[in-house]
């Protein structure tokens, strides 16, 4: 066979199943040599489950797959540099204490004595070549996200990697750092190697790749050349057919300044600025949307209006309807604003690690915002046991019986169960983050009314989302946020995507 | 390019079992026990040379030969569960608590500190109160050290209650010479043997009663405590995500101290129970040890008081069965520790089964 | 305390923490593959058994003048039946991914057991009471360095021990080494810190926990036969290793998981253990006191690296975690 014109990797009918969960099912995909390909795919699509196979972090469960023509069985991560596979996942896996010369060398076995001085030697002449900046002796925990990254990818090549997985490596970063990585993967492309992107924005598909491959529910639907592309092929592509939303928006009613955001400043546990003078105003009666790339600053604003954060300046003041007074919630627990009679509720989105606990049952879980009411040291199980059966009859949560850990119900009844207890009380102010991330379309609706009956119930909800389309269809108005900062607040009515979409990769709030 | 032949595929694959029906569970468990049964009848023939059957029957033998041997079953048993239930909250709320052992040597230096300073001056009716309130209160202040530092400094739990021990145990070593009895002996001897002031008194007759039932009454509210209760709640909650229980609200640190309180309190009841409920004196092995037992105990049951009941009696029954076995065959008593400790290796080993799931590849090739 | 008195104690103070020493090193390297044991006090009570076993079967059946084989075979029984003790430990939490607090603890139980239960029936065996003597065998482990008579107060101080108390410091010094300057160590230390970035990277995770373990396992418990040979002069007694074994723990904590700080600690630890004796007119209550300060110093040092977080001084961070790759 030419040794030229065989594919890099080529992927034949390869299935993956977690328990019941299909991930991936008969994925065929090819990676050219010297190419850069997308693998493009909406949450939950199987991108990364399916490199994570070629990186040697799972077993196929059936199919086959080739390097450079050959059988390859890929049983560990080791297994895959000696097929000269590197994979930057999206989760950084280095060591926090070592330097990024040690981390860049950990696990090389290289002939002679160890000799790290030599070793960083060669290590500069990489990063020279291609064109990275990192100081080699500086410690993971005192680095930014994008040193981080750096160090990932210079590991990689450290390796001789010729196949480069990068796994949305775009998603924690600002857009400079963007514009640098695609230039040093157009550099690493004109030195022959293969690199495969996952993401699921289409903007960079656009910009960087040479090809596309499309996932939609765990298969491969087929990929096409970007330069014989556009978005809205691709869109099409990744969802089926073509979007249209229709969720219906009602005309916003009595609209009272409910939550008051004035100047918020916020720094991380690093000590890094994560919000930076943020000020808005959420009404009642209407949906606010916040969007911006992951990782602006969406959930450490959430989580400064719900009392769980520390916040460096600012204020969050809070329209009582009933009483009629201002509350001041700035660095108030969780506790002491519900002390307040203030009614908020809070739909996070890491919802097994902070919404909901997986190894209790749904009655348990729905008892985490109630449990306290009453001054008997017990437990009364009674209310919650009749709200668990009524969240699962309205919400059509698919479950044997309200005693199933939650942790065994899939993503979309998870949910269902989270923004159930949410809403049950009747909230003023609901902050729903990602509420749809891994949902399938019906149960995506289901969501969406039930954001509209609060909203039409004079509830203020703030939506931090990541589908424009939805952001749009569904917000009366939408702030965006890049880099911890406003960079614009449009109507919802009458903005279009570009609009948003160039107001999340630029910094400053000029335009209005 | 390398050429690197495809490997074979590994014969068995791990994977993480979501449940296994109960039954399934106790079966397996019931397995290891057979199989760790086996394995040291199978040391004690060797070294011996006598026919298992002896031996077996002097196992039962030496926990159910004699009235004497029963109660010392059952009181041995009460007060492994005692401090089985005093570390239970804390480990349910994933704090490694493996301080009980010194948690309660200072309750049971506090009971003994009060039966010697106010045993002949004080009523009955005021001694007990306050031998109560002080073993509990030695025992809660004991935990709480090592829990405010966790909760304030996330400091490493399982290494300073380790050493809280130790601490504890110097505490009993420097009290004995005050206490020795008599003077030179470097023991506390029995207290107040002539008056038997502060010696929880025999119910019908019984010395171990009282113990038994106390600890029985605790198994019962611990459960509800932790099923139950408001506290049990958080606790399980703090447990099982830290961030889930600030997301609604919980005081974590309060929460991290208020419960390491009750589990030292009961470990320092324990103390109480064993200094006045049955050995009337005081020493650096007065705890024996079983303050990490317990640890098992509790683990061994899931955390369930209900569960245990067994699980305390199962590791009472092959210790004392073992020093039987010891004893009539003249063997050293250590024998029992050896037993036990097989024991317990094939069931810590069989929880492996209960949690993950071996795979054999078959040779099934689906075509398309 | 006149400076010959002093120098007695810093011999003893050595020769008290030479025990430690193993136990401390042993402990670190296992702790720096990410495996808490908390059963070395139980391995190094084997270690030291195991060596009297062994030495006593050769003192009998044997050529007991032979210092080489006197010398080799309770090492060697030392070494392997602490190396096993910690492979049960090892398949228990690394294979079978067994709690390793809980693991270990019945480790120490069943250790303490099993060499209660050897020491026991051998003087038993032997009508001797309750101790065992090997007098032979100890006087190779006590030979001292052949020039230390010839070196006056110094040679009597530092040069006067066994070579077992040498290879304690060698073996803690070779590993600092293997840590901090070599590709395993460089591993290992990964393996311990985060063992799915190990494994991605390539490294055997269950490969070098294991050999961390087994390995530490088998140092350890030669400081239970140092203390049998050298320390008490080949007498065994039941319970009289006390408890060491924790300590040596401490010292881990002490000094900060680093090895070479391990031979000063484990030094300090043990003039602590018997500072007592050389304090004139201390009353016994007083010496109880002073035998608590080792264990109050490592809470202390404990306390103060948490305060501090310097991210390096902290415990290995999968400390106490098992591994499983397909955890989701």
């Amino acid at each position: 066979m030419d040794k030229s014109t065989v594919p890099a990797i080529e992927l034949r009918g390869i299935c993956k199943y977690f328990g019941k969960i299909v991930a991936n099912k008969n994925v065929n995909l090819i990676v050219e040599k010297g190419e850069i390909l997308s693998i493009l795919g909406e949450n939950g699509s199987g991108k990364t489950t399916l490199m994570n196979m070629i990186a040697g972090i799972y077993l196929p469960d059936e199919g086959q797959i080739f390097i450079n023509g050959e059988e390859a069985s890929i049983h560990s991560p080791k297994d895959a540099f000696t097929y000269k596979i590197g994979m930057i996942h999206q989760h950084f896996k280095l060591i926090d204490v070592f330097s990024a010369a040690e981390n860049i060398v950990l696990g090389i076995r290289t002939k002679g004595k160890y000799d790290l001085k030599k070793e960083k030697e060669s290590i500069r002449q990489i990063c020279d070549k291609y064109g990275f900046l990192i100081d080699l002796d500086k410690k993971i925990y005192e680095m930014s996200v994008s040193e981080k990254q750096t160090v990932e990818i210079v590991k990689v090549l450290y390796r001789g990697a010729d196949i480069l997985i990068l796994d949305e490596p775009t998603a924690v970063l600002t857009p400079q750092e963007t514009v640098k990585l695609f230039a040093v993967m157009r550099a690493m492309k004109e030195d022959g190697k293969s690199i495969v992107i996952i993401t699921h924005k289409l903007n960079e598909v656009m910009e960087i790749s040479d090809r596309v491959a499309v996932l939609r529910k765990g298969e491969s639907v087929g990929s096409v050349m970007t330069k014989d592309t556009n978005p809205e092929e691709l869109t099409a592509l990744m969802v089926g057919k073509k979007v249209e939303l229709n969720i219906e928006r009602s005309e916003p009613k009595d609209c009272e300044d409910r939550l008051i955001i004035r100047d918020l400043n916020c720094r991380n546990r690093e000590g890094a600025k994560v919000i930076s003078n943020v000020t808005f105003t959420a009404k009642s009666g209407e949906i606010f949307g916040i969007a911006g790339i992951a990782g602006s600053g969406q959930r450490e604003l959430l989580e400064s209006i719900a009392g769980l954060q520390k916040l460096e300046s600012g204020e969050i003041l809070y329209n009582d309807p009933t009483s009629g007074k201002q509350e001041n919630l700035r660095n108030k627990t969780p506790m002491q604003i519900r002390h307040l009679g203030v009614r908020l509720s809070f739909v996070p989105e890491d919802r097994l690690g902070m919404g909901l606990v997986g190894n209790m049952d749904i009655i348990d879980n729905v008892m985490l915002r109630s449990y306290r009411k009453g001054h008997s040291a017990f437990l009364r199980r009674k209310e919650p046991k009749s709200l668990a059966e009524k969240i699962i009859r309205d919400l059509e949560v698919v479950t044997p019986d309200a005693k199933t850990p939650v942790r065994r119900l899939s993503g979309g009844n998870v949910q269902k169960v989270l923004v159930g207890r949410e809403i049950a009380s009747a909230p003023k102010v609901l902050m729903v983050a990602y509420p749809v991330r891994g949902l399938d379309i019906n149960s995506s609706y289901t969501i969406y009314n039930l954001l509209n009956e609060q909203k039409d119930a004079g509830a203020s909800i703030i939506f931090v989302g990541e589908d424009l389309d939805v952001l749009i269809a569904l917000c009366d108005r939408i702030m965006v946020i890049c880099g911890g900062k406003v960079s614009g607040i449009v109507d919802a009515r009458t903005t279009t995507k570009e609009e948003i979409g160039l107001l999340m990769t630029q910094t400053g709030g000029e335009e209005q | 390019m390398s050429h690197v032949a495809p490997h074979m595929e590994p014969p068995v694959r791990l994977s993480k079992r979501d449940v296994m029906p109960t039954w399934k569970g106790i079966l397996v468990r019931i397995a290891g026990i057979l199989l760790g049964v086996a394995l040291s009848s199978l040391f004690i023939v060797l070294v011996t040379d006598l026919n298992p059957a002896e031996v077996f029957t002097s196992l039962f033998d030496g926990c159910f030969g004699t009235p004497r041997r029963i109660w010392n079953l059952l009181q041995n048993t009460a007060i492994l569960l005692c401090i089985s239930l005093a570390v239970t909250p804390a480990y349910k709320m994933k704090f490694w608590n493996i301080g009980a052992e010194g948690q309660v040597l200072v309750g049971a230096a506090a009971t003994a500190a009060c039966m010697i300073y106010f045993g002949n001056t004080l009523s009955p009716w005021l001694l007990f109160p306050l031998m109560i309130i002080s073993s509990l209160f030695a025992g809660m202040v004991w935990g709480m050290i090592p829990a405010f530092f966790k909760a304030y400094f996330n400091t490493n739990e399982t290494l300073f209650t380790l050493m809280m021990n130790y601490v504890a145990t110097q505490v009993i070593a420097f009290l004995i010479t005050y206490w020795e009895n008599p003077k030179g002996s470097n023991s506390v001897g029995v207290i107040n043997s002539a008056t038997k002031a502060g010696w929880l008194p025999y119910l019908f007759d019984k010395q171990y009663l009282i113990n038994i039932l106390v600890v029985l009454a605790l198994t019962v509210v611990m459960y509800i405590y932790l099923k139950y209760s408001k506290h049990g709640y958080e606790i399980s909650v703090v447990g099982e995500s830290e961030n889930t229980a600030r997301y609604i609200g919980i005081n974590v640190k309060k929460v991290i101290l208020r419960t390491m309180a009750l589990s030292g309190a009961l470990c320092g009841l324990a103390g109480l129970l064993l200094v006045s409920g049955s050995s009337h004196t005081v020493s650096v092995n007065t705890a024996g040890g079983r303050g990490f037992t317990a640890i098992l105990v509790s683990w061994l049951a899931k955390f369930n008081p209900a569960v245990m009941l067994l699980t305390s009696f199962l590791i009472v029954f092959f210790e004392r069965g073992a020093a039987q076995i010891a004893t009539s065959f003249r063997m050293n008593e250590s024998l029992a520790d050896i037993i036990t400790g097989i024991i317990l290796f094939f069931i810590i080993g069989s929880e492996f089964f209960l949690n993950y799931k071996l795979n054999f590849r078959h040779s099934k090739k689906k075509e398309g | 305390m006149d400076l010959a008195k002093f120098a007695s104690f810093i011999t003893q103070a050595i020769i008290t923490g030479i025990p430690l020493l193993y136990g401390a090193t042993g402990e670190m390297l296992t702790e720096k593959s990410g495996n808490l044991n908390l059963g070395i006090p139980g391995i190094m009570y084997v270690g030291g058994i195991s060596g009297v076993l062994g030495g006593f079967f050769w003192e009998t059946y044997g050529d007991k003048t032979n210092a080489f084989l006197c010398v080799l075979i309770p090492m060697l029984c030392s070494l392997l039946a602490s190396g096993a003790m910690a492979f049960i430990y090892s398949f228990l939490t690394i294979t079978l991914r067994a709690n390793q607090n809980v693991t270990g603890l019945v480790l120490t139980t069943f250790g303490m057991g099993l060499g209660s239960f050897i020491g026991g029936s051998l003087s038993t065996i032997l009508g001797t009471g309750t101790t065992v003597s090997l007098n032979a065998t100890a006087a190779f482990f006590k030979t001292p360095l052949p020039f230390a008579e010839h070196l006056g107060l110094f040679g009597k101080t530092f040069c006067s021990f066994g070579f077992l108390a040498y290879l304690a410091i060698i073996i803690a010094v070779i590993a600092a080494f293997i840590l901090k300057k070599t590709r395993i160590g460089l591993n290992l230390k990964s393996v311990g810190e985060n063992p799915a970035t190990a494994d991605a990277a390539g490294i055997n995770v269950t490969g070098y926990k294991y050999a961390a373990t087994c390995i530490g396992g088998a140092i350890a418990g030669l400081g239970g036969l140092y203390y049998v040979m050298d320390y008490v002069g080949g007498t065994w007694s039941n319970g009289g290793f006390g408890d060491r074994g924790w300590l040596a723990i401490a010292i881990v904590i002490f000094c900060l998981w680093k090895p070479d700080l391990g031979v000063l600690g484990s030094i300090l630890f043990g003039g602590l253990y018997i500072v007592y004796m050389y304090i004139d007119n201390l009353p016994r209550a007083s010496q109880e006191i002073f035998k608590m300060l080792p264990y109050l110093v490592t809470i202390l040092v404990l306390v103060l690296i948490s305060v501090r977080k310097k991210r390096e001084n902290q415990p290995p961070a999968s400390l106490g975690v098992s591994y499983f790759r397909e955890e989701r």
